[in-house]
């Protein structure tokens, strides 16, 4: 598993719900090829086709709130996200997204120091995360064993075909 | 404990369980909704052969009911087939509806069992006693392959609700009213249960509504301890025997809350937050497109005839769609014997097949750029519904009925007076 990430930011605001990270009309797509290009398409098409691949989310409270639909977490990661930092996440975006290895962080306070497009590096171990404009580090919460164990397992399914062979 | 944490350590083999502690439970009931045919790729995946009891397992086609889409189409074929190659005893096919309301219908709901199901919504069954939660397709698989889910015991808040409603307040402006007031994030990752005068005096519909919304604050879980009322109606729909489970005396809550609903009017919560919430009157200029009564939230019987006595021998507006959509089979029956959808008809509704309509803008009735509807539905966030400009109002199915009439949002009450 790779801990330290390095992207650029795309800030968001508060609430940021699965349909705007993937929208309804979209949910018959099965290819997350396919899913990918459509994350985001709630708030605004242009993101998907013009986000660096590595690139980082920085949100604030409450980020993949709405449905449980696995679609959100499929559509961040086919579309380049490395990891999402945020003030805090919906319980069943956390849960998928952990399952699906996208590593997510809570860090109070970031998405204001943070402006679109500013390098940042995350020790995903530590849960530091140091942004590369002022080398200011700012201290996130450290993922649950639990969910530590599942990301350094490449995701839940290896983890799962490890157990039921 | 409390009867949530017992629930749990029963599930786990365990007597005792702390929160914060996590846990592997058995999963009573799983069912999947056609929205997540990725739940079969990532049984694929994990080298799934078999699901782990044919008895607790089944597919709701209720999103896509019937298929409008070729790709739909597609979704529903696969997972007919896995029914077929795993036997499933229990499946609700487009004939059926909404996976909140065919479930406890067939009486594979019932006191103390724990229900997992691919749709958020699943607090729902709250209601019955039950714990009910939401996971995404690949946790399900899981589920699918072990018949176990890690649960991480969560802190639980006990929202009190005193009061008895006044006219032309509904259960769902009662838990509108409780979410402008804790928010959408109020309760994020805890389990909530519900109590007070008025939570006792409401039947299970009404228990139903409150406990599908509490996910909207962000819960887990809901609870309401069952009363006779809710036995009954489980009793004569299962055959599965059951441990109703109580809170100890003297359990410490992480949080209470209360609230007097004695004084409210009806609510609405505004595009885009469900938590943007206000008495309806602040909105009596907005024009609306659309008004719409059904879904997990607002389409069962109360609900549709709740908004059929607004609108008896009455036209709604030329400029308004008023789309009903029963929550299930048993729900549009028992409203066709009442005649109730037959007033409606009259009114000038459109009505559609049970299921969840066009309230994830999936199919059935979206919105066009800048429409404006009125919804007993559950969410309002930007393209919810069909386009990202258009704007969604949450309120009750006698709100939404009234505001069909006028062709602006309307207080209920106003078609109340004379009752």
């Amino acid at each position: 598993m790779i801990t330290m990430l390095k992207g650029k930011a795309l800030v968001l605001s508060n609430n940021i719900d699965t349909d705007q990270i993937y929208p309804g009309r979209f949910l018959d797509i099965v290819d997350h090829k396919e899913i990918g290009t459509h994350c985001f398409a709630g708030i605004d098409e242009n993101i998907a086709p013009n986000f660096p691949k590595g690139g980082i989310v920085v949100a604030g409270t409450n980020f993949g709130c709405g449905s449980s639909r696995e679609h959100a977490p499929i559509a961040l990661i086919n579309m380049g996200v490395s990891v999402v930092l945020a003030e805090s996440f919906a319980r069943i975006f956390f849960r998928n997204a952990i399952n699906l290895g996208l590593p997510l962080i809570v860090c109070k306070g970031l998405n204001k120091l943070v402006e679109n497009n500013d390098e940042i590096q995350v020790d995903i171990v530590e849960a530091k995360i140091t942004l590369l404009k002022n080398n200011k580090v700012i201290q996130g919460e450290k993922l649950g064993e639990y969910a530590m164990h599942i990301l350094e397992s490449g995701g839940i399914k290896p983890m799962m075909r490890n157990l039921y062979k | 404990m409390h009867a949530i944490e017992k629930i749990l350590a029963k599930h786990a083999g365990l007597t005792k369980i702390e929160t914060g502690e996590i846990i592997t439970a058995d999963i009573d009931f799983a069912e999947i909704n056609d929205l997540y045919p990725q739940t079969l790729i990532s049984f694929e995946e994990m080298n799934g052969k078999k699901v782990w009891d044919k008895d607790k397992v089944a597919f709701t086609f209720d999103h896509f009911a019937p298929a409008s889409t070729i790709k739909m189409a597609q979704i529903h074929k696969t997972m007919r087939k896995f029914r077929d190659d795993n036997e499933l005893t229990h499946h609700f096919d487009i004939n059926a509806g909404v996976c909140h309301q065919v479930m406890p219908e067939a009486g594979v709901i019932y006191p103390g069992c724990i229900v997992v199901a691919t749709d958020s919504h699943t607090t729902t069954h709250g209601a019955f006693g039950a714990l009910g939660t939401g996971v995404g397709a690949t946790d399900m698989a899981t589920i699918l392959i072990s018949g176990k889910l890690w649960f991480r015991v969560p802190e639980i808040v006990q929202m009190r609700i005193e009061g008895e409603a006044p006219l032309g307040v509904y259960p769902k402006d009662v838990i509108l009213y409780l979410l402008g007031k804790v928010r959408a994030n109020g309760a994020v990752y805890k389990a909530i249960e519900f109590t007070g005068s008025y939570i006792e005096s409401l039947d299970v519909a009404g228990r139903m509504v409150i406990c599908n919304m509490a996910l909207e604050m962000g819960a887990k879980t809901a609870y309401i301890q069952p009363n006779q009322n809710v036995l009954d109606y489980v009793n004569a729909r299962t055959k599965i025997p059951y441990e109703v489970m109580y809170t100890d005396k003297g359990y410490k809550f992480a949080e209470s809350y209360t609230f007097d609903i004695s004084k409210i009017t009806p609510q609405v919560a505004a595009p885009h937050s469900v938590d943007n919430v206000y008495p309806i009157e602040r909105f009596k200029d907005v024009k609306i497109n659309q008004a719409f009564v059904g879904t997990c939230t607002g389409g069962r019987t109360t609900d549709i005839s709740a908004a059929a006595d607004i609108l008896r021998g009455k036209k709604i507006s030329d400029d308004v769609r008023l789309l009903v959509i029963p929550a299930s089979t048993e729900v549009m029956n028992d409203c066709l014997s009442k005649g109730i959808l037959q007033d409606l008809i009259a009114s000038g509704a459109t009505i559609c097949t049970p299921g969840c309509g066009p309230c994830l803008s999936a199919h059935e009735g979206v919105l066009a750029e800048g429409e404006v509807c009125i919804t007993a539905s559950n969410r309002n966030f930007p393209g919810r519904m069909g386009s990202n400009k258009a704007n969604i109002y949450l309120a009750s199915p006698a709100a939404a009925a009234a505001s069909a009439i006028t062709g602006y949002i309307t207080d209920p009450r106003e078609y109340m007076k004379e009752a």
